[in-house]
């Protein structure tokens, strides 16, 4: 299965401890901002329940061809 | 060492009980027993806190199990769920079905609409003239106007709506039968609003919801109701009460205001650091329980305990805010806890964000020579604090 790549806009995140609640195996708060564990990761729902639930819209899901998975607009 | 009495007494001012920043200094873990339930721990520096509102070892779906027996204010356990007592994965099924509707970006786009209201509130007042009533003539009618047009809730059913409210946020300040009643009301009053969008849809929140739950089944009935009444109280009872207390805030800081009067664009960070140091909630809150043992400031606390912990009252923390009980505008980093942390981080703080600056900094800018024209009496007994009146001459 395809990788999927994750961003994080850290001059838009707040460091609500949202993505890192919702995805704890994929975000952590560092130095009050939030940054993927890891990208790129395998296809996992909770990458972009995160990037939904963001109030910033500050993190970005990819798939490997670069289309954008979430936020959607 | 015996469990405390909880919660403290609440303070006449918008200030932190003392004893909340004697147990952040000596006793950061502390044993307390509320008026009903099992004794509890209270949690008090910001570290902790963190943890206990974000790790998902902590919980808040337990406190509704049937043979809990929750530490708690009122007599009668909590039984209808909301999303405030929803954890993952049920919690974001419900939360992102109206997180668009709440991005920064999206709130921007109304920020017009704010002013328009702000506007138009400002020019009763003054045609009104002084003294003049912050409260009844700005504060909860920006907030008011604001989330029911969002939601879909028609502007001449706003003062029944406010009057349930009043008393569905209460603790102590109604009878318990008194509050149930008013609960009751407001369910009924969004059940049958509920019927209505589904008669004649609307650009609006209430009916993305109906049709999450009609077309998509994202949600179930109840949880629409529930989402729906939820979303009318918190959407203006924080915001509407926060706008009284910055401007009683910022007229009985004349330094802050003159500051601020001079700078105006100060104004967001002056609204994050109001935030921050004015102590809103009155309740002790929903109660995190732990899904196993977890270590806070060398205290182990057991599976199946439960931790309260105050965003305000970890907001007073030295270790993270320098001089955290000085009002000070110019903090290069402020990230204080006023909306919560984690998945329950309020839904509505861009809204909230947006709405407090459109009303302060229009106030301001309208009456140059604002000031109090009597003394100040805040609200008890409620989950949140705000002035009972905000008497103003200019």
């Amino acid at each position: 299965m395809s990788e999927w790549t994750i961003e994080v806009d850290r001059g838009a995140c707040l460091g609500t401890g949202m993505c890192t609640s919702i995805a704890p195996d994929h975000f952590r708060l560092d130095g009050g901002t939030s940054t993927p564990v890891k990208s790129p990761v395998d296809p996992d729902d909770a990458v972009v329940d995160a990037a939904e639930s963001c109030p910033m819209e500050a993190i970005l899901v990819r798939s490997a061809d670069g289309a954008v998975l979430a936020p959607q607009p | 060492m015996a469990a405390r009495p909880y919660p403290f007494p609440e303070p006449d001012d918008l200030v932190v009980h003392e004893t909340y920043l004697e147990l952040q200094r000596d006793e950061p873990v502390a044993r307390v027993r509320l008026p009903y339930g099992r004794e509890a721990w209270l949690a008090t520096r910001y570290a902790d806190a963190k943890v206990v509102l974000a790790d998902p070892r902590f919980r808040r779906a337990p406190v509704m199990d049937a043979d809990y027996d929750p530490p708690r204010t009122m007599p009668e356990v909590p039984h209808i769920t909301t999303i405030l007592s929803m954890d993952p994965p049920e919690h974001t099924r419900l939360r992102r079905i109206l997180a668009k509707a709440f991005t920064a970006r999206r709130t921007g786009q109304l920020r017009e609409r704010a002013q328009q209201i702000v506007d138009g509130l400002l020019d009763d007042i003054e045609a009104q003239g002084p003294p003049a009533d912050l409260v009844d003539g700005l504060a909860m009618p920006v907030a008011i106007t604001l989330i029911s047009e969002m939601l879909g809730v028609p502007a001449l059913d706003r003062a029944k709506f406010r009057e349930w409210s009043d008393a569905a946020v209460a603790i102590t300040a109604f009878t318990v039968p008194e509050i149930e009643a008013a609960a009751a009301s407001l369910r009924a009053y969004i059940r049958d609003l509920v019927e209505d969008k589904r008669e004649h849809p609307a650009d609006d929140m209430l009916t993305v919801l109906v049709h999450a739950h009609d077309n998509d089944d994202r949600l179930t009935e109840e949880e629409l109701v529930s989402f729906g009444v939820t979303l009318l109280i918190a959407g203006h009872e924080t915001t509407g009460s926060e706008i009284g207390n910055f401007v009683y805030q910022l007229l009985t800081h004349p330094e802050r205001l003159a500051e601020l009067r001079a700078d105006p664009s100060l104004v967001p960070a002056a609204v994050e650091e109001l935030l921050r140091i004015t102590k809103l909630s009155g309740s002790p809150g929903f109660p995190r329980i732990a899904t196993a043992d977890v270590e806070l400031s060398g205290v182990t606390i057991r599976a199946g305990e439960a931790v309260f912990v105050d965003g305000l009252v970890a907001n007073r923390d030295p270790a993270v805010f320098p001089n955290p009980h000085e009002l000070d505008f110019h903090r290069e980093h402020n990230p204080h806890f006023a909306f919560g942390h984690g998945v329950h981080h309020c839904i509505g703080a861009p809204l909230a964000r947006m709405e407090l600056q459109v009303s302060i900094s229009t106030l301001l800018n309208r009456f140059p020579r604002l000031e109090l024209a009597d003394e100040v009496k805040f609200k008890k007994g409620r989950l949140v604090r705000g002035p009972e009146r905000l008497l103003v001459r200019w």
